[in-house]
């Protein structure tokens, strides 16, 4: 590790962590936050906005609980809406996560270890405020374990064709996974609060969380192990979730679902929004709790280039199904193509091209790239930019049937607004309490990163 | 650096992590166990009925047919539940001072139907038909069970979706012929009492149930497990 820390040195790139540091100061600096640091008030307006946000949420969940799907703006022949466009949404930002976690630990890219802790913090949220939605979105929510398959008295099991079913298992593994390797990481790091902390009630808490980690070499090496094992695990996911999720629409028959680009464009969007989010955090995290030193320019110039790679294969997916639309000569897909550009929806559509595409072009400027404060627009930008792109492929696609007596338009309620904006509040507020009571860096991971940590031979 | 925790929570770390699997197993199996007992499902639970009718009496102790009271179950949908003036056809006659008999009487009276306890209740999702299950050769006890040794009436099977399946997946199981649908003491076939259809002796359930639904043209499995043959 300490070598690739020489190395970038070498090649004049900002570091991954600023000189000057100890396994002290590291450990100090990220502890501090959760142990001593008194929460500000800053903290409690965000957390209390974002608080009353997800009350917001679970005051839409229970009207439509208690009215029905008909709240929404869900109709034939727009039977997806609003749910589903989130639940996409929010799936994809969660896989920056795993890949942070997962595919950057196995290739050893060191930088990763700054982001991981929250990066994995908001795939589990991100997770959490997906499966809400088809949850909530079949219409008798509380037989929504129908889903799964259990030896239940209707002596019938779930359609295992469907690709809603591998929905259920891609959704719910990658849960679990996440889950796991999260909490994994935090064990070494509960260990340390549970020895700084000077409050015997949270030298309880921490301890019982932290296993008994006493930090022996054994321990690490059994660690280390089990480490590697469960990145090994998590890394298919990073590929296969949102691929299944692509086959939602993939399988179907309708124009502008129909297509075997689905499954990467689907993959590399998810990442796309995935960085866009880490940004979203990390900017103003590392500015307010000072961490600058350890959320460096480098790891703002990595997930820029990372945010213009996916970038462009999404672009890349977007002129294929352009491209298919013409060239198939299937009527039905040159006029998804012609009524994308010129039909109701072409505002979206048109805004869509405008952030996913040309504006993040700019991130090709290394000044640009190190800018955090335009890279928090530019992430937000992409952010409504994979949200519209949701939002077309569910909504644009279907209300043109292949009937235009069938033909209709998709009007989001208030309650569908108040889900979606809910679930975005119930996302920060759990970031807003995962800051004060876990270390939102990872402590040990950081120590590896300094010079202490050479093993000289 | 006192310890925070005694050494003994070692064990009991352990102890309730092995546990946990076995406890959570433990739940879903009673779950699972208890939507499938008589608390759920009322199989078994004798109701309480304005008059103590029994079926015992009436179809073992008199040889009273299925067919005299519930006339529409081999035409129709539901098997159909006697009006007063089925009763008082006999009971005109015999027992008409019988205190037990004074809601039936009260009933014919006033003209006023007797307001039974319904025993054998499907869910309104689910469309049933009885003639068609009688016409295939399915015996009114297959489903009802020993209604005639039933004093007072109850539900003998489960009636959930995974009983309906059982025999709509294997229908040569269950089917006999159909002139020993109302015979309520029919035995299978076995070496010892073989049955007689169209000349041919069968000693095999399974031989015989294919035979009959050769015999009574019954539709495919696929078909009779599809969706929407129940749920129209």
């Amino acid at each position: 590790m300490s070598e690739q820390y020489k190395s970038s040195t070498e090649l004049e790139r900002a570091p991954v962590i600023e000189p000057g540091h100890t396994f002290g100061t590291v450990t100090e600096k990220i502890s501090a936050i959760v142990l001593t640091r008194p929460a500000s008030n800053g903290w409690f307006i965000g957390f209390g906005i974002c608080f009353m946000l997800t009350m917001m949420l679970l005051f839409a969940i229970g009207y439509l609980f208690l009215k029905g799907i008909g709240i929404w703006g869900v109709t034939i022949p727009i039977g997806w809406g609003f749910a589903i466009v989130n639940f996409v949404w929010w799936i994809g930002i969660g896989h920056a996560g795993t890949l942070i976690s997962a595919i950057l630990l196995l290739l050893r890219q060191s930088w990763r270890n700054s982001i991981n802790r929250f990066a994995e913090a908001m795939t589990l949220f991100a997770v959490a405020s997906a499966g809400i939605f088809p949850a909530i979105h079949v219409g008798r929510p509380w037989l929504a374990y129908w889903l799964f398959p259990y030896p239940s008295t209707m002596g019938v099991w779930p359609q295992f064709r469907s690709p809603l079913m591998w929905d259920v298992f891609a959704v719910s593994t990658y849960a679990t996974i996440s889950a796991l390797f999260w909490f994994m990481g935090l064990i070494p790091d509960f260990a340390t609060l549970r020895d700084r902390s000077d409050k015997p009630a949270l030298r309880i808490i921490y301890g019982m969380l932290s296993f008994g980690w006493r930090g022996s070499a054994r321990h690490w090496h059994r660690y280390e192990t089990a480490y590697l094992l469960l990145a090994g695990l998590a890394t298919p996911l990073v590929l296969s979730v949102h691929t299944v999720v692509s086959f939602d629409f993939a399988v179907g028959i309708v124009p502008g679902w129909h297509t075997t680009i689905f499954p990467p464009y689907f993959v590399a969007g998810a990442i796309y929004s995935g960085f866009a989010m880490v940004l979203m955090l990390a900017i103003p995290i590392r500015k307010i709790y000072g961490l600058e030193d350890f959320i460096t320019e480098r790891h703002l110039q990595n997930s820029a280039k990372v945010m213009l790679a996916t970038g462009l294969i999404v672009a890349y997916g977007y002129f294929i199904e352009g491209f298919m639309g013409w060239y198939s000569g299937d009527r039905y897909d040159a006029f998804t193509l012609w009524n994308r550009l010129h039909g109701p929806y072409a505002v979206p559509y048109w805004m869509l091209l405008i952030c996913n595409i040309f504006i993040p072009q700019v991130l090709w400027i290394r000044r640009l790239r190190t800018s955090p404060i335009a890279l928090f627009f530019i992430s937000g930008v992409i952010l409504v930019g994979m949200w519209l792109e949701r939002f077309i492929i569910v909504v644009v696609s279907l209300h043109r049937d292949f009937l235009t007596s069938s033909w209709g338009m998709y009007y989001p309620t208030r309650w569908d607004w108040m889900t979606y904006i809910g679930t975005i509040g119930m996302f920060l507020a759990a970031m807003f309490l995962f800051l004060r009571i876990l270390p939102a860096i990872s402590i040990f991971e950081m120590r590896t990163l300094l010079p202490e940590a050479e093993v000289k031979e | 650096m006192s310890q925070i925790f005694h050494r003994s929570t070692n064990t009991l770390s352990r102890a309730t992590i092995f546990g946990a699997v076995f406890v959570l197993a433990a739940l879903t199996w009673v779950a699972m166990e208890i939507q499938r007992s008589p608390y759920v499902t009322y199989a078994g639970v004798r109701k309480t009925q304005p008059v103590p009718f029994s079926h015992q009496h009436h179809v073992t102790g008199l040889g009273i047919d299925c067919r005299y009271c519930h006339t529409s179950v081999e035409t129709s949908s539901f098997a159909g539940i006697p009006p007063t003036k089925t009763c008082m056809n006999c009971h005109s006659q015999i027992w008409t001072n019988a205190n037990l008999l004074e809601p039936v009487r009260a009933s014919y009276r006033s003209g006023e139907s007797l307001q039974w306890t319904r025993v054998n209740q499907l869910p309104d999702f689910v469309y049933f038909n009885h003639s068609i299950h009688i016409n295939k050769g399915v015996g009114c006890n297959t489903c009802h069970g020993p209604v005639d040794l039933m004093p007072l009436m109850y539900q003998q099977e489960s009636l959930q979706m995974e009983w309906c399946l059982g025999c709509h997946r294997a229908p040569q199981n269950h089917l006999r012929p159909r002139d020993q649908v109302f015979n309520m003491r029919y035995q299978p076939p076995s070496g010892s009492t073989p049955v007689v259809v169209d000349g041919q002796s069968y000693t095999d359930q399974v031989n015989l149930g294919t035979a009959l639904i050769q015999k009574y043209k019954v539709r495919s499995v696929k078909d009779i497990t599809t969706c929407s043959t129940c749920h129209r």
